[in-house]
């Protein structure tokens, strides 16, 4: 397992679950990348039906499941998420977008906006509506990543960090041997691709294509609070703009308390390379959408904003599962805002695939080798 | 305005900047040069600069000039002779009253009360984004074409047992309520730790009128004896030293090197300490504890650099001496950033007589001016004696000895040494910012300023170390700042508001 992030770790933990031999290899610490500087959404609300949405659903149930073992360690809640909307148009939007959903396993129920205050009491007055969506729920990402790779240590997994893996190893007939880093070889007839934002990059090393980018997020953290902000609360605009092909700023509030007592305020996504430049409109958008939404927080103190870079493939899907092209060469990045959601799905049906089963999802739409070589995007 | 540092109310902020006939040059919304930091590099840095002709804006988070060497009481507390607290007393009225007379004629603008949190590239050089006035009650933005940065340090911190009682105070936080409050912490007060501000601050509580039964220092000083060649070329240093040690010497109190207070006791109140002996790696001998009664307690264990604002625009760093990460500048004090220069202690701290030769140097070459080649040398000696001073007061890396799995790491988010030491050995962080995102270690109100040093030991690394450190800290936000202002957004310069 190349990538000690929070899809590394869950690849590791149904591996070696699964009775494999793994070691987890990252040039930096564990949860050093997107994983460090996410928010945590385990989340089906934000998404259409499609094959997306089915591993949000089936992580859903393995997130509940770990949860048993770890949920307080890594600061499971399952709290629920609420989508609102400002207008009438965008209640109506919301509805159409529910009952696709509803469709395929989710449960959405609508709450009218004199309604919303039940749920979130804090809220602006005069929101038109919203949808209360139960199964959102959320993690600490960094703890998640960490227990996940203690559990598969106790397995029998080795972490190995700070190195860089420089090459991939292939054999005569093209099959994958291992890895070389800067200080080791490693010996494997699979090699998984869990490198997040440098999955391409990794891809690469085994002489194939894949085109992982950065999209740049910022997140805003408030001084410790009494419970002020109870689910994950968000705009109605984040749907779209989680979706969006935009390469330019956009932002939609979301916003959610934490066991800690810090709010959590993000999104902004922006296509800026690896750029780590604190943008002042960023911050400006971000304040300003949260507090139209919580006009409480209007008066609260910022403490700290952090960075990070979302790994995304151009159709907006990750890269799950064996490449066709090199026999042994797994994929498991790009899951872009949603790695941490989606992270137990990838690791089982990665292990399941490892281990000549049947994954429990059709890996179709999420083959790696579904991008034309073209340049560079 | 008046000139006598008997009227400590004549360094409150300027009066309002429209109302003067000179004003109007510093209508002009981009300053040629604003400076960070109102302490002696600043104060230096902005004087010179505007004597050499840039129009000029120092800002400052406090309400007056001088910084944390040159506290002085507030206005209202009376205070006879604010002098006597300070060495070189007339350096800072002298600066002062240029600055004024800068300000008079329109060439510099103080702007106290504003705290910067963040430093912005623009198209024609930075803004300064400011949180204002003691409440933090609103925003403003501060446009130039270069920035000096003269932010200064802070105190190094390392946890103990009992650290966290009322009564242990920093060292630096003693001297400046000496300073500004012209109040004690106790009456009977041990100093501890490591470093020469320990001399400086147990001199001035006993000059004060405060008992000190001992001060505790953890070097055996030897580090200086070893280059003397440096030494000889730093006389007022050893003028300095020995001011101190005559002050403590008359009210008798006792030096205790190569010690360290490994507990403080007391419930409501630190009411002793427990000193013992360390070897050569800091590490306490077992059987050489014994106890020292006392109300007070000023710990510290020297100062590191404030540079957040320019290691958040990518400035390179170094690691210097005392393992503290400092701005990596060139002959000229500048960064690895255009047009952000710094000077002081944020180049690795060294103290007032160098701060303000850097602040001086930094205003010459902004300019594009020759500096006299006399305090050129003066930088390089004092420079060469600052390295000289870290290597000494290095903490050793036996320290994390003197504490227990339930001391308290991170104060603001009561993190034990027992919770980072689970990160460390079951969770797989190796690093600080691991710790921290796995402990909230360093998450709270001071945003691991305090306890960084002390969670960079225990991860196994330090910050920017060969050990492969993930280099200094990047805080986009300097200080917190009400999301408000953030919602407010940039505004354009206007002196007059």
């Amino acid at each position: 397992m190349v990538g000690a992030g929070v899809v590394g770790a869950a690849c590791a933990y149904y591996a070696a679950r699964a009775g494999l031999a793994v070691a987890v290899v990252d040039r930096g610490p564990v949860a050093g990348g997107t994983t460090g500087a996410g928010e945590g959404n385990l989340l089906v609300s934000d998404k259409e039906p499609g094959p997306e949405l089915d591993l949000a659903l089936l992580s859903t149930r393995l997130w509940r499941e770990l949860a048993e073992d770890l949920g307080e360690a890594v600061e499971y809640e399952p709290k629920g998420g609420v989508v609102v909307a400002s207008t009438a148009a965008g209640h109506e939007a919301l509805r159409a977008f529910a009952a696709g959903q509803r469709a395929v396993g989710v449960i959405a129920e609508e709450v009218p906006g004199e309604r919303l205050r039940e749920l979130e009491p804090h809220l602006a007055p005069g929101l038109a509506g919203g949808f209360h969506y139960p199964q959102d729920a959320q993690v600490q990402p960094a703890l998640a990543a960490a227990h996940l790779l203690r559990a598969a240590r106790r397995m029998g997994a080795e972490l190995i960090t700070g190195e860089t893996v420089t090459a991939v190893d292939l054999g005569p007939d093209g099959a994958v041997r291992g890895v070389r880093t800067d200080r080791r070889r490693l010996a494997a007839p699979a090699v998984v691709n869990a490198a997040g934002t440098w999955g391409g990059e990794l891809a690469a090393l085994a002489g194939v294509h894949l085109p992982v980018m950065p999209r740049r997020g910022f997140v805003l953290v408030t001084e410790p609070l009494p419970r002020v902000v109870r689910h994950k609360v968000y705009a109605a605009d984040y749907v779209a703009n989680v979706a969006s092909g935009s390469a330019g700023l956009e932002t939609s509030a979301v916003i959610e308390g934490t066991p800690g007592g810090p709010v959590l305020i993000g999104a902004s996504r922006e296509r800026v390379g690896f750029d780590r430049t604190l943008s002042q409109e960023v911050l400006r958008r971000l304040a300003g959408q949260a507090a139209e939404l919580f006009p409480v927080l209007a008066d609260v103190t910022v403490l700290r904003a952090y960075r990070g870079f979302r790994p995304y493939l151009p159709d907006h899907l990750p890269a799950i599962g064996a490449d066709p092209r090199v026999p042994g060469l797994h994929h498991a990045c790009g899951h872009e805002g949603a790695g941490i959601g989606l992270a137990p799905a990838t690791g089982l049906l990665i292990a399941e695939q490892l281990t000549g089963k049947q994954p429990e999802l059709d890996l179709g739409p999420f083959r790696a080798d579904r991008f034309p070589v073209v340049g560079t995007a | 305005m008046p000139t006598s540092p008997s009227d400590p109310s004549s360094f409150g902020p300027p009066a309002d900047a429209s109302s003067g006939p000179l004003a109007d040059p510093l209508f002009d919304p981009l300053f040629d040069l604003a400076v960070i930091g109102a302490g002696p590099a600043g104060l230096a840095a902005a004087v010179t600069a505007a004597d050499l002709g840039l129009r000029c804006v120092l800002l400052d988070g406090g309400q007056g000039t001088g910084g944390q060497y040159y506290r002085h009481p507030a206005p209202g507390l009376g205070a006879a002779r604010p002098d006597r607290l300070h060495h070189h007393w007339s350096a800072y009225t002298g600066l002062a009253d240029r600055l004024a007379a800068h300000e008079r004629a329109g060439r510099a603008a103080f702007r106290g009360g504003h705290q910067v949190w963040a430093l912005e590239r623009t198209g024609d050089g930075f803004a300064a984004h400011v949180t204002r006035g003691p409440e933090s009650t609103d925003r403003a933005t501060v446009r130039s074409r270069s920035v000096l940065l003269a932010t200064g340090a802070y105190e190094r911190q390392l946890p103990f047992p009992g650290w966290t009682l009322p009564g242990v105070v920093t060292a630096g936080g003693a001297q400046a309520m000496l300073k500004a409050g012209l109040v004690l912490p106790g009456r009977r007060i041990v100093v501890a730790g490591s470093g020469p501000l320990l001399l400086a601050a147990a001199s001035s509580l006993v000059t004060a009128g405060a008992e000190v039964p001992a001060v505790v220092e953890a070097t055996a000083y030897l580090g200086y004896a070893r280059r003397p060649g440096v030494l000889a070329g730093v006389p007022g240093k050893l003028v300095e030293g020995a001011g101190h040690g005559g002050a403590l010497l008359r009210h008798g109190v006792r030096l205790r090197p190569r010690s360290a207070v490994v507990e403080a006791h007391g419930t409501d109140r630190v009411t002793g300490v427990t000193v013992a002996r360390l070897d050569a790696r800091w590490r306490p001998l077992p059987g050489t504890e014994r106890r020292i009664d006392c109300d007070a307690l000023a710990v510290g264990h020297g100062l590191l650099p404030q540079i957040d604002l320019a290691t958040e625009l990518g400035a390179r760093t170094r690691t210097g001496p005392d393992g503290a990460v400092a701005l990596a500048v060139d002959a000229r004090l500048r960064t690895s950033v255009p047009g952000l220069w710094s000077a002081g202690e944020t180049n690795g701290v060294g103290g007032a007589d160098l701060a303000l030769a850097e602040g001086e140097l930094a205003a010459y070459a902004v300019a594009g001016a020759l500096p006299e080649a006399g305090t050129l040398r003066r930088r390089s000696r004092l420079r060469a004696f600052a390295e000289l001073m870290a290597a000494a007061h290095r903490p050793g890396p036996g320290w994390t000895g003197w504490l227990r799995p339930d001391t308290d790491v991170c104060r603001c988010e009561e993190v034990p040494v027992a919770a980072i030491r689970e990160a460390v050995d079951d969770l797989g962080a190796g690093d600080p910012r691991t710790v921290k995102l796995l402990t909230r270690a360093g998450m709270g109100w001071c945003q691991g300023r305090m306890c960084g040093p002390a969670v960079a030991c225990l991860a196994g690394s330090a910050p920017g170390s060969a050990s492969g450190g993930p280099g200094p800290d990047r805080r986009p936000l300097g200080c917190p700042v009400p999301l408000s202002q953030l919602a407010a957004g940039p505004s354009p310069e206007s002196p007059a508001s």
